[in-house]
Parts: C-alpha cells; structure tokens; sequence
C-alpha cells in the first residue's frame, strides 16, 4: 500500500464516480477520460507495460472519443430531463453498494490472510509479442477477426437507413 | 491488508460505479460508458492476479486483459452505432422512452 497506489485510486475513483454523476454529458466523458488514465497509469504501476499502453491507445484515444461523437450526434448535451436520473435511481445505488459490501466482505475474509510474494515479475512488449506469436496464436487470429466483424456491423448499422432501403 | 487486496479493493469499488451508472443513468451513452467501467474493473482484477500470482512468467492474465480490452473496444463501436442507429429512428437517447420494438 504505497503512496502512489493510493493517489492513483483516488485520481481513478474520483474521475469515475464524476463520469457516472455529472448531468452535463460532456463533462461525463472528459471525467471519464480522467479515470482511465488513472486506471492505465495503475497498469503500468503493476508492471504490465503493453496493457497500460493499450489502454491508453484503446479507451482513451478511441472510446472516449467515440463516446463524445456519439454524444454529439445526437445532441444529448444539451441540458434535458433525460440527463437525469431514471425512476429507480436511489434502488440502483443502493443495490451497486449491497454488490460492494459483499465483494469487499469476500476480499477481506479471502486474501488478508494469504502470504503475497512480491518478484516484481516484468511483462516487457518483447515477452509479450513473443507471446503472441507463440502460444496464443489462434486467440489473436480470432481476435483479428472479431474486430472486422465489429468493423463491418458498425458501419453498416450507422449507415442512413435511405440508402439500405432501395 | 496486503497489496492485493488494495487492488481488489479498488477493482470491486470501481465495479460498483459502474453498475450504479448502467442501472440509474437514463441516457443510453452513459450506460454504456458504465459497462465499459465494469469491464475495466475486470481487467485490473486480472493484471492485480497476474502480478501478485504464483506463476508470472506464464503471461496469462497479461493476455488475457489484452484480449478483452479488444472485445471491449468491438462491443464499444457496435454499441454505439445501434444508439445512433436508435436516435435516428425515434429522435431520443433516454431509455425511459424506448419503450417499443417496433416503430
């Protein structure tokens, strides 16, 4: 429990907890933007270089910005009722803190007690590539070919309907 | 307390605003963006496990965070494209309103 540790949580749970809570739904993604780097800099922090990268490149050069397109395009930032909160908000936060309690219980019970090495173990984008190629070859491949699908879907569900309708 | 359960901590704190943000939030984007941070408290959950675990030379939970980071991207952009897809259909995002399947 270090203090980088803990000033990398509180930059994550506060830019989070904003995105989740801010009306203005531009604020919501800059907020968001805030907690993933947060969440990046804790993957470098573990030792994991590729994946702390890759968040960065993924969400928040991609996502977010995504996010904000869409937000955008269909005008939501304007302030509305819709910006608020459903019926059943109080239900909602009470049943996401009961989730809490119940896996902080278990973290508790579960892990205080087990005896954690500390080897420092070092996950280079060399070892990892390495990795790639070798072990887990048919994943990537898979992966690759996920990606066009998702690539193909969404460009065609975004396409205006006047054009599919001929 | 050891430094595991500090991760795990956060992973299940961050898990929970997500799932207080896709259950309580109308607007269908924000929704989204919470089950995006639910997949996130996933990923830490793995590199926290792969970090402090027996075997990490093994890569496994590297690669696995790695993969799911592009399933989540994928499950992002189509998403997104059905919100507009919606939007451009019946003119809102608020999922109070979404209340019909066709028309």
């Amino acid at each position: 429990m270090t203090i980088s540790f803990l000033l990398l949580a509180a930059i994550t749970i506060i830019g989070t907890a904003a995105a989740m809570s801010l009306k203005n739904l531009v604020h919501c993604v800059l907020a968001l933007t805030l907690g993933l780097v947060g969440l990046a800099a804790l993957y470098l922090q573990l030792g994991a270089q590729f994946v702390g990268f890759t968040q960065i490149l993924v969400y928040v050069g991609a996502v977010a910005i995504l996010a904000a397109f869409a937000i955008m395009m269909t005008r939501s930032a304007e302030p509305t009722k819709t910006n608020e909160s459903s019926s059943f908000g109080l239900s909602g936060t009470l049943i996401a803190l009961i989730v809490f309690a119940v896996m902080a219980w278990a973290i508790y019970t579960g892990t205080s007690a087990l005896q954690v090495a500390a080897p420092q173990p070092e996950a280079s984008v060399h070892q990892v590539g390495v990795a790639l190629m070798h072990n887990f070859v048919l994943p990537l491949e898979i992966i690759g070919l996920l990606l066009t699908a998702a690539l193909i879907g969404a460009g065609v569900l975004a396409m205006e309907e006047s054009r599919r309708a001929r | 307390m050891n430094a595991l359960s500090g991760y795990l901590l956060l992973s299940a704190f961050l898990f929970s605003i997500g799932l207080a943000g896709a259950l309580t939030r109308r607007n269908a984007i924000l929704v989204l963006i919470g089950i995006e941070l639910m997949l996130n408290a996933a990923n830490l959950n793995f590199i926290a496990f792969w970090r402090y675990g027996p075997h990490p030379e093994a890569l496994t939970g590297v690669m696995f965070a790695i993969f799911s980071i592009s399933v989540a991207a994928a499950e992002a952009a189509v998403g997104l494209s059905i919100i507009l897809a919606v939007y451009r259909h019946s003119r809102t995002t608020d999922l109070d309103q979404m209340n019909s399947m066709k028309g």
